[in-house]
């Protein structure tokens, strides 16, 4: 079973409750998930068996109140959650990611009482499935520019527009999809099977191949007025919803390093070159322990960042900072690894190739590395620089 | 349905043994214990049986203070009410233990006892057996499946190369094995709400051991490996060294 490193004697600090939380999750993903990660990794699929696994054990809206059927945990709890997935693999972590901050978290923080109480318990148990549609073909860093339009009328709003590389989107019962307005952007939740509304698979991805993206396709779709979310607007509340996330991937990336290293560690002391094992060398010395420092530093950072969130403390470029240091270093950690396995490294009988390719799709969504780069830019400069 | 689980905290199954000095005993400091592997199969067993019937499932666990780590995860995974039976250490005689267990189990007017068969740490399998002679209550033990239809009780048990079925009635003794059921997880709400749930203590009424542990040994270092070929020639060599050498076959 995995140990998951822990240099500095960070689990002091959890809670017993946290830290068996954590055993939980992990026993999980060792024994329910890892033995499908490189099938369906290969078969670029989602294991569609996990989903109500995930509801059962809570890591679905962990944050989202008890009332509706979710955890009702604190911040903390969601990363190590968050961790502990991702160390499975990233589009493990994406999944709940995307259902818990991107549409349990909007529904509940923008919906109504009537669409809180039809969506979060289902959700919450993973008997629906959310997605959220943002990103467009022509707008990714920039979704202020967003193309997509809803246009109010007698019967509802009428959607036009497509939505590109959103996580779960072939498998969603619901969309959280935003479009410009003539009150400025607003969040709808679209229903499978609206007429007007389609999906279509994104193919030959070599990152994130375990997690199923798609395109979101609206045509004249008419959407109730009951699925407006009434309290969200501007694009502010997209990018409330962004937050959540990007603080989880702050998590999540230090887990997908944690199991590289795990991985590159054992493999070094077990490889044999010039009579003794490769961890003796030094130039290999120097790859675990750079790739030890920086998770340690990760780890801490995580930790005091959950600590701050759940004071209310944490803001948007703290977890900017985290998930711009967190997912840069794991991916960094991720390709060192990959060469101390070096041949081996490059196949799916080991993990560190599918986390290495998995991370730079977490290098980009969420606002890509420059974007956070900049928004920490302009709040010590107090200077934008993004046009 | 009143259901009592007698659980165990044993060292994790991937724990490396070390010994203390004298080679007595084994040495606690770097071991992360758990709830014995059967124990779960005892506690999942419970849980279904009270989605069924209703009812309430209480679990009890003799040993130190450390033991209530072990309790609080089977409170996790959803059980209702715990007693810890607080001993300076786990005893190395089961009948003592049993008696202790026996004491409290007669005070709670239970239809069920479940427990593991065994404890993967000092793997002497009596504790369902003993139980049921000291409450004077049939016993049923390496239990592959239960089925309680009102106070009937049948239940598969796996003997060597076979199955037998075993009717009993309730209140009764069951000693789960593996294969009995899918333990669940613990569910991080369950986590939170086995924090809250007040773990009733009281002293454990232990009779002194009449085992005594002479000593611990490790078990002998494993030899290399040897490689007979590669292909259907090497099979009459490998048969030979396996009757042989191995003497297995
Ligand atoms: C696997 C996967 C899943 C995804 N899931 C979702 C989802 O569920 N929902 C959703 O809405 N979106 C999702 N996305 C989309 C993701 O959020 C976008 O890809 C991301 O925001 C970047 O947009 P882009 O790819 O269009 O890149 P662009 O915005 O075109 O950026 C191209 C490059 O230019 C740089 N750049 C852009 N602007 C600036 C600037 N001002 N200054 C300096 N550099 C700049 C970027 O950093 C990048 O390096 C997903 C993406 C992937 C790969």
């Amino acid at each position: 079973m995995f140990t998951g490193v822990d240099f500095f004697l960070i689990d002091d600090l959890l809670s017993e409750e946290e830290r068996k939380i954590r055993q939980t999750i992990r026993q999980y993903v060792d024994e329910k998930f890892l033995p499908l990660a490189a099938e369906y990794h290969r078969k670029a699929d989602f294991p569609l068996s996990v989903i109500p696994e995930l509801g059962a054990l809570g890591v679905l809206g962990v944050t989202i109140p008890e009332r509706y059927g979710a955890a009702g945990l604190n911040h903390t709890i969601y990363g190590l959650a968050m961790q502990e997935l991702e160390r499975g693999d990233s589009g493990l972590r994406s999944f709940a990611s995307v259902q818990g901050s991107l549409v349990m978290y909007p529904i509940s923080r923008y919906g109504s009482e009537t669409q809180k109480q039809l969506w979060l318990p289902k959700l919450a148990s993973g008997q629906a499935v959310g997605c959220f549609g943002l990103t467009e073909p022509d707008h990714g860093s920039d979704p202020g520019g967003m193309l997509t339009k809803a246009v109010h009328t007698a019967d509802g709003w009428l959607l036009n527009g497509s939505k590109m590389w959103i996580t779960n989107a072939p498998i969603a019962d619901v969309a959280v999809v935003w479009a410009q307005t003539e009150q400025g952007i607003r969040g709808f939740l679209v229903e499978k099977g609206t007429p007007g509304f389609r999906t279509q698979t994104i193919k030959g991805k070599f990152s994130l191949r375990a997690s199923l993206t798609g395109e979101l396709i609206f045509d004249d779709c008419l959407v109730p007025e009951a699925n407006l979310l009434p309290e969200g607007k501007g694009l502010r509340a997209p990018l409330s919803c962004l937050n959540e996330a990007r603080y989880g991937i702050a998590w999540g990336a230090i887990g997908a390093a944690m199991a590289c290293y795990e991985e590159a560690l054992d493999y070094a002391k077990n490889r044999i070159q010039f009579g003794k094992p490769i961890a003796g060398f030094q130039l290999t010395q120097h790859k675990l322990v750079e790739m030890l420092n920086e998770i340690t530093k990760a780890q801490l950072l995580n930790l005091q960042l959950g600590r701050l969130k759940d004071q209310g403390k944490a803001q948007y470029y703290h977890i900017s900072l985290a998930k711009r240091n967190n997912v840069d270093q794991a991916l960094k950690i991720a390709r060192s690894a990959r060469t101390i396995l070096a041949a081996n490294g490059i196949t799916d009988e080991y993990q560190t190739i599918r986390h290495l390719l998995n991370l730079e799709s977490v290098f980009t969504y969420e606002g890509t590395h420059d974007i956070h780069t900049l928004i920490v830019g302009e709040h010590i400069t107090g200077m934008g620089a993004f046009r | 349905m009143n259901i009592a689980v007698c659980v165990k905290q044993t060292p994790d199954t991937e724990t490396r043994v070390k010994l203390t000095d004298d080679q007595k005993a084994v040495n606690e400091s770097d071991i992360n214990f758990i709830l014995n592997p059967y124990d779960e199969f005892a506690v999942e067993e419970a849980l279904k049986l009270r989605e069924t019937n209703g009812g309430e499932v209480t679990i009890i666990s003799l040993g130190p203070d450390r033991v209530k780590s072990a309790i609080r995860s089977a409170l996790a995974m959803g059980a209702d009410k715990a007693i810890h039976l607080v001993a300076d250490k786990n005893p190395s005689d089961p009948n003592a233990v049993a008696g202790a267990l026996a004491e409290e189990l007669k005070t709670g007017n239970y239809d069920l006892i479940l427990l593991g068969k065994q404890a993967i740490d000092d793997d002497h399998a009596q504790l369902p057996s003993l139980l049921g002679e000291k409450l004077g209550l049939p016993a049923v033990t390496v239990v592959v499946k239960l089925d309680i239809n009102g106070d009937q009780v049948t239940a598969e048990r796996e003997i060597d190369g076979a199955h037998e079925i075993v009717t009993c009635n309730l209140p009764a003794v069951i000693g789960a094995q593996r294969g009995l059921n899918e333990p669940r997880y613990a569910s991080l709400k369950g986590i939170m709400k086995a924090k809250k749930i007040p773990i009733e203590e009281k002293p454990a009424a232990l009779a002194a051991d009449q085992l005594e542990i002479e000593s611990f040994n490790y078990p002998p270092e494993k030899s290399a490996g040897k490689i007979v070929g590669d292909s259907a020639d090497a099979v009459p060599e490998l048969l030979r060294l396996l009757h042989e050498e191995a003497k297995v076959i």
